[in-house]
């Protein structure tokens, strides 16, 4: 299929229906409307279900009650949005329902503002609700990325039988860019039967399914989080993806930087190369998992003295960076918070002042 | 010869764990019937509430959801509208569905979803210890309001049968008890009526029934007989709120648009 220019909230819509989910409940919330009022006419054409719920908590619940039933679904909302879907997320993973959550981030604490902003990594990545869960977190950098992601969510939803978030600033959700959207979605065949309430005649069966997250007894609870978390381990072994970009050669400084972000430090790292300095980037595309051994490698070069986390909060990824260095180099933190993206010149002037 | 009574189908063969005097399995038991006398249970998902029905699914056995408080008619809106060939009821206590979850019932019910409420009003919440709930009468004592309900500073109790029949959307609304032999025939029946709307994919139906909580009220199981009948039904009256077959006109709303 050739490219089309789209922006990044319909192009997310429609990969969704690419990839096969055709039920979709979600509540308004700027900057990511676009998402529902395309799917508002786009669901009726593929005869897919479309409903505008009263509240963002109704929506996680609606989204609950379709996943147990055994269909592919999904919403997407922006961050006081996804505070208000955050009880719902955690009855999903208790339950270990699949489904997959769009969250195009703005300004916090509180309503803070419109404009793009990073500042739901800790939330997206520590579980979003209460109790041990996790989602798997992926961090697009572009409409196309975005589109791929999302195709990408579904199966993995899927295989982990656990809510996959799509983390992505609210430039990711508003600005135009060509994408392609693949022709196929290769997946593995996922066996619903076993555990959806889809009826017990749709499954020609004779038993009936429960979709629950209530374990009274502490040896049943605990033994549950036990095997929550080694589905999460798993996800830490085999999902963790990253893109290394200039990194081949010796390089004094490391950035870690993800989504929009990322791509105004590879215009810095560009531009610095004009002048001689040479900076490596790793950007995670996976927020959880985090890729702590590409980011271990890569700062312990010998040449590597220092690193940089550069992203759109108050220092909240930076966390991570520290965590997986294990204090072999320096960590320092830059970012803005209010809508504004930090500028290359910004990112050029702090790498000059770290080495 | 053929048995007259016996155990519907699609109840368990086991004890429950309600309280003595507490009405839950009387319900649990019509709502069994009602699937089976529709053979439905094939095609029936439940949503279990936050309360002490939350463990309805260990006697009634068909596929079940277990819902977060308050929560359940948004999730039987998901299930029915991306497979609305299933059955789909939920059961619901006053705190979970007058309280925490008064805007995912109304906003269902005013959508008008395909789905079964099945409302149990005990006028107190029972598993958390017997707290004050929106439907707990003036002057009643509970946990949280030791020195009874005081409606000056709490308001008076909720009336959800008619709150939702104010609603312009076609429904079935209804309201029944379970509390002597004479009215259960008729929550049956009710409950039945119910399911069939929601078979015809015809409204949303709500059957509230009115039930006992001796032991949150600190009485035995007779006299909580006695205090619903005398204090709870002269407040929530019996019968039917609304039914599709009695609802406005067009001409009326255009009437009322008018005007």
């Amino acid at each position: 299929m050739s490219k089309v220019l789209m922006k990044g909230n319909e192009a997310i819509a429609e990969a969704a229906i690419r990839a096969g989910c055709l039920n979709y409940f979600a509540y308004p919330i700027t900057p990511q409307s676009e998402v529902a009022e395309y799917l508002s006419w786009r669901m009726t054409e593929v005869n897919g279900v479309f409903l505008q719920g009263e509240s963002e908590v109704a929506v996680s619940y609606m989204i609950f009650g379709a996943a147990g039933a055994g269909v592919r679904v999904f919403t997407t909302s922006s961050s006081p949005g996804i505070s208000l879907m955050s009880e719902g997320i955690s009855y999903l993973c208790g339950a270990q329902l699949p489904a997959v959550f769009v969250n195009i981030m703005r300004g916090g604490p509180g309503l803070g503002g419109i404009l793009p902003s990073q500042a739901d990594y800790n939330q997206a990545t520590r579980g979003v609700g209460h109790g041990d869960c996790r989602l798997l977190v992926m961090a697009p950098a572009s409409v196309q990325e975005a589109a791929e992601m999302v195709m990408m969510a579904f199966p993995l939803a899927e295989k982990y039988r656990n809510p996959v978030m799509l983390l992505g600033d609210g430039l990711i959700g508003q600005m135009m860019e060509p994408v392609e959207f693949p022709d196929h979605l290769k997946s593995e065949p996922s066996n619903k039967d076993s555990w959806a309430t889809n009826g017990i005649d749709h499954r020609n069966g004779t038993t009936r399914n429960l979709v629950r997250s209530l374990f009274l007894d502490p040896e049943a609870l605990n033994n549950n989080n036990l095997m929550l978390r080694a589905k999460y381990e798993r996800m830490k072994a085999e999902e963790v993806r990253f893109e290394a970009y200039n990194t081949e050669g010796d390089y004094q400084v490391l950035i870690v930087s993800y989504g929009t972000m990322s791509r105004v430090c590879k215009t810095a790292i560009n531009a610095l190369k004009g002048q001689g300095v040479e900076v490596g980037l790793i950007r995670p595309q996976t927020l959880f998992p985090f890729p702590d051994v590409a980011i271990r490698e890569a700062a312990a070069k010998p040449s590597c003295r220092t690193v940089l986390s550069i992203e759109m909060s108050m220092g909240q990824m930076v966390d991570d960076v520290e965590r997986c260095l294990h204090g072999v180099r320096p960590v320092e933190w830059y970012g803005k918070c209010g809508g504004e993206v930090p500028t290359p010149e910004e990112i050029i002037d702090l790498v000059k002042a770290s080495v | 010869m053929a048995k007259l009574f016996q155990r519907p189908k699609s109840m368990f063969d086991v004890s429950t764990h309600y309280c003595p005097g507490c009405t839950h399995g009387v319900i649990h038991r019509l709502v069994a019937e009602a699937i089976d006398a529709l053979d439905i249970r094939g095609r029936t998902v439940g949503i279990a509430p936050v309360g002490c029905a939350v463990m309805a699914y260990n006697y009634i056995d068909c596929d079940f959801q277990e819902a977060a408080h308050g929560r359940a008619p948004a999730m039987a809106t998901g299930i029915k509208r991306v497979r609305p060939d299933l059955m789909v009821f939920t059961y619901q206590g006053d705190g979970d569905l007058a309280s925490i979850g008064m805007g995912e019932i109304v906003h269902a019910a005013n959508r008008g979803e395909k789905f079964t409420t099945i409302f149990v009003n005990n006028a107190i919440y029972g598993m958390t210890g017997g707290q004050m709930a929106p439907t707990t009468m003036p002057n009643q004592r509970t946990t949280t309001s030791p020195f009874g309900r005081k409606t000056e500073e709490v308001g008076m109790p909720i009336r959800m049968a008619e709150l939702l029949a104010t609603l312009r959307t076609p429904g079935y609304i209804t309201r029944q008890t379970v509390i002597k032999p004479k009215y259960i025939q008729k929550a049956k029946k009710a409950i039945e009526r119910a399911f069939v709307y929601q078979m015809e994919n015809r409204c949303f139906s709500f059957v509230e029934v009115i039930s006992t909580c001796p032991t949150n009220w600190g009485m035995t199981p007779k006299d909580a007989v006695q205090w619903a009948e005398d204090v709870l039904l002269p407040y929530y009256p019996l019968g039917d709120q609304k039914t599709p077959d009695s609802e406005v006109t067009e001409k009326q709303v255009a009437a009322a648009g008018a005007a």
